[in-house]
């Protein structure tokens, strides 16, 4: 693959520090895509108390919620043809909206009724918030709903869609915005000037339908996933560090823990990035085809690999080797990856039901269940000590 | 079209990664910003593909988006002409006017509805703000739009009707009730409303032509099967798309081919290739289960579709396509569009393909590529094809 861009915006990358902090939530899965949560952020025990609020929002969709300082973002889509495209920002406090910016798609709209043109998870540097939709629309305001600017993907190159609908979730790394439009014909992934929205680089990439999320493996390094495998490639220039070659999955996404990639790939693939230059070629730990990840992606903490197959079976593995632990069947089915602190995992499934599952070392428990009673498939977002997730109609404050 | 023959160009030529600009901002120049409302408008009416002119509209959106409500006309009339990435730009400085708080102003919001020469979605927009202050007014004012250019405004004000009808028919009213139906029906525009009312007319013993209010072509000659393998007769130029001959015997997958007249009854235009050409049958018919089971059809090729349009008079019109197959689309000989997808849906105008037909006959070529996947859901090898305005209005073919 050849690369020949190169021009980094050094000033700017300066001005842009970030204003989050460890404890905002700041794109699909969290920091890194780990889904993880320090000990203790979340309740144990659920009841219908823990509801502290819900709103209902302007529109449909399955994109999980941001949540930056005491604000909330989420986007959204309506209208007759799904072609309003919302994002809005909410208190955390309250569920008050506060602001609400509309821009109308600009790419096709037609998607599966199950999904949504609000499909792909927004992603924030603490400063701008940016929202990827189905129609390859892309808003980026500051957090007081200044515009900034506002890409149309697909009106640029009129090729990049999905009949079914796309739901790559876009991040941010340093002063570029790296979004994923890959699907059957006219295939991309794209890194955007995060303060212009012009293009950096754009990458010709597999074509097929891909609903994966990139990672973000170092400052300036993501991997991109799709069925031929993993693609490590440079966000200053869009240029390939690394890849592999043996397939991967096109809806679970991989996660990074401690320097270890989880790649679904025929089944669960655990790489060790080079503690020294994660540029460098990862060495495959182990793989093992009785850890297959479903819609939800997996996730790793303390000594054990999660997963949750498409037959709602939670199943453990050994960190180290792969080998499986113990599983439990959950209440399923599942499109949210769940979130876990290590101790427990907050898994909700496509009723809205929230199981609290105990992570032992022999066996997985429900301890404690709560049903939101609405259909959920976003994953969630925690912060301030609280599981936000969203419907078709409303979000919700599950936790403290 | 032209947009058209840009992107596939885009396609063809693309390499790896290519690089985009550098903006002023990424080299430390911040634009300043236009010091009236009038010069900023103009400044995000100027941006334009990839980014250009981002810089400057990024500086100029708070002047518009600060300009208070009494611009909102002025500021719905610039998107009046403006290509849809700067409408967008205009669209959400809409949302930031309206969060001041400020009393609308109504009557010069009702006289920007009134004028049908403005573009339909900032019309609408002014409506739903208008309603959002007073919905007893905005459902007066809906009263006149059965035939208004704004597929929403006439969507809303089609089911007012049929929400009529239904009381004059639930007050015994049955005759009214059903030229109400009917009135409603000759107004619908929006392929789900039409397709119901047509369903309630004809419950009620009513006849509906379908194809004829959607402007479906039945007419077609077809011919084929080509290769298609590993989906490469998707590329591959067979003698149909440049040799002009329609009586031509021509070299297909399993032999000569010709051409051969193929007329569909079904309401909605479906064109069903695989009627056309059934599978062979399968070796073991002799067991009633193998008689039973499913067809799969053909796999690995193409067919085209060709038909004449006798056009009333030279103009531009919509094709508006749906299939689930790969296919190209050729008038009078010059590429359209094609979109190399399979299997990921299809719906009524899934594709708009805006063209130009000259006066008297036009030819209208379909390339349908079937692809090699065995599941359930891929058998099907079909399209529908229409003939419309940009509302949505059927455009028949002189003598129909």
């Amino acid at each position: 693959m050849k690369a020949t861009c190169g021009i980094g915006g050094v000033l700017l990358a300066a001005a842009l520090c970030s204003a989050a902090t460890a404890a905002d939530w700041l794109t699909f899965r969290g920091a890194g895509g780990t889904s993880l949560v320090p000990p203790g952020t979340l309740p144990t025990e659920l009841s219908a108390e823990a509801i502290r609020w819900s709103s209902p929002l302007p529109g449909r969709g399955l994109s999980g919620p941001l949540v930056v300082g005491s604000r909330v973002f989420v986007s959204t889509s309506d209208g007759p043809e799904q072609d309003r495209l919302h994002l809005v920002c909410l208190d955390a406090a309250t569920g008050k909206i506060l602001w609400d910016r509309q821009v109308w798609a600009t790419g096709r709209t037609m998607c599966h009724s199950k999904t949504s043109v609000a499909a792909p998870t927004p992603c924030s540097d603490g400063r701008q918030v940016y929202a990827v939709f189905s129609s390859n629309d892309v808003i980026c305001t500051d957090l007081e709903g200044n515009l900034r600017w506002v890409r149309g993907i697909t009106y640029d190159y009129p090729n990049v869609s999905n009949s079914l609908g796309m739901a790559s979730s876009p991040l941010v790394t340093g002063d570029v915005l790296v979004v994923p439009v890959e699907n059957d014909s006219e295939s991309y992934t794209i890194g955007l000037d995060v303060a212009t929205g012009a293009n950096r680089w754009r990458l010709d990439r597999p074509k097929g339908a891909n609903w994966t999320s990139p990672v973000m493996l170092a400052d300036g390094l993501v991997a991109l996933q799709s069925k031929t495998g993993i693609d490590a490639i440079r966000t200053a220039d869009g240029s390939t560090a690394w890849r592999t070659s043996d397939g991967a999955d096109t809806v679970a996404s991989s996660c990074l823990a401690d320097g270890v990639l989880y790649v679904p790939s025929n089944g669960l693939m655990a790489l060790a990035l080079d503690t020294a230059d994660p540029a460098r070629e990862p060495k495959q730990l182990w793989r093992n085809n009785q850890l297959t990840p479903g819609t939800a992606s997996g996730l790793a903490a303390g000594d054990a690999v999660y997963c949750i197959n498409r037959g709602d079976v939670l199943t453990a593995g050994e960190r180290a080797t792969g080998k499986r632990k113990w599983q439990v069947r959950l209440q399923g089915p599942f499109s949210t990856t769940p979130v876990t602190d290590g101790r427990h995992l907050w898994a909700v499934n496509e009723a809205g039901l929230v199981q609290v599952v105990e992570l032992g070392e022999t066996e997985g428990k429900v301890v404690s269940t709560l049903d939101l009673g609405d259909e959920i498939l976003c994953s969630p977002a925690v912060a301030l000590g609280s599981l936000f997730v969203r419907s078709n109609g409303r979000i919700y404050r599950v936790g403290k | 079209m032209k947009r058209c023959v840009t992107v596939l160009a885009t396609v063809v030529c693309g390499a790896a990664v290519s690089c985009g600009m550098v903006s002023p901002l990424a080299l430390g120049q911040a634009p300043a910003a236009p010091v009236s409302f009038e010069a900023a408008v103009a400044t995000l009416r100027r941006v334009d593909h990839e980014g250009r002119g981002h810089a400057e509209a990024t500086a100029a959106w708070p002047v518009v988006a600060g300009a208070g409500s009494a611009a909102l006309p002025q500021l719905l009339a610039a998107m009046d002409g403006a290509n849809p990435l700067a409408v967008n730009w205009l669209r959400a400085a809409v949302d930031a006017v309206i969060d001041d708080g400020t009393p609308l102003p109504a009557a010069p919001l009702e006289a920007f509805l009134a004028d049908t020469t403005h573009d339909p979605r900032p019309r609408r927009l002014a409506y739903d703000l208008l309603k959002g202050a007073d919905a007893a007014r905005a459902a007066v004012l809906l009263e006149g739009m059965l035939d208004d250019p704004s597929v929403e405004l006439r969507r809303d004000a089609v089911a007012a009707l049929v929400a009529r009808s239904e009381a004059l028919a639930t007050g015994g009213q049955a005759a009214e009730a059903t030229m109400a139906l009917r009135r409603a029906f000759t107004a619908a525009r929006d392929p789900g409303q039409i397709q119901a009312i047509a369903k309630s007319l004809e419950k009620g013993g009513e006849t509906v032509d379908l194809p004829r209010h959607f402007g479906f072509l039945m007419e077609w000659k077809v011919v084929g099967p080509f290769d298609n393998p590993a989906g490469k007769g998707y590329e591959t130029v067979y003698p149909p798309e440049d040799r002009a001959d329609p009586t031509a015997a021509l070299e297909g997958k399993f032999g000569t081919v010709e051409w051969r007249p193929v007329s569909t009854t079904d309401p909605l235009g479906l064109v069903d290739i695989n009627r056309v050409y059934p599978p062979p049958a399968p070796a073991d018919t002799a067991t009633p289960a193998a008689a039973d089971a499913p067809k799969e059809g053909l796999k690995e090729v193409v067919a085209y579709a060709r038909a004449e349009f006798d056009a009333p008079r030279a103009e531009d019109v919509e094709l508006r396509l749906g299939t689930k197959n790969a296919w190209k689309v050729w008038v009078n000989g010059t590429l359209v569009f094609g979109r190399d997808e399979y299997h990921r849906g299809m719906e009524v105008d899934q594709y708009r393909l805006p063209v130009h037909l000259q006066q008297g006959r036009n030819t209208i070529l379909v390339k349908l590529c079937q692809d090699d996947q065995r599941k359930p859901w891929t058998t099907e090898w079909e399209f529908q094809l229409r003939v419309c305005d940009r509302v949505g209005t059927a455009v028949l073919a002189a003598g129909r």
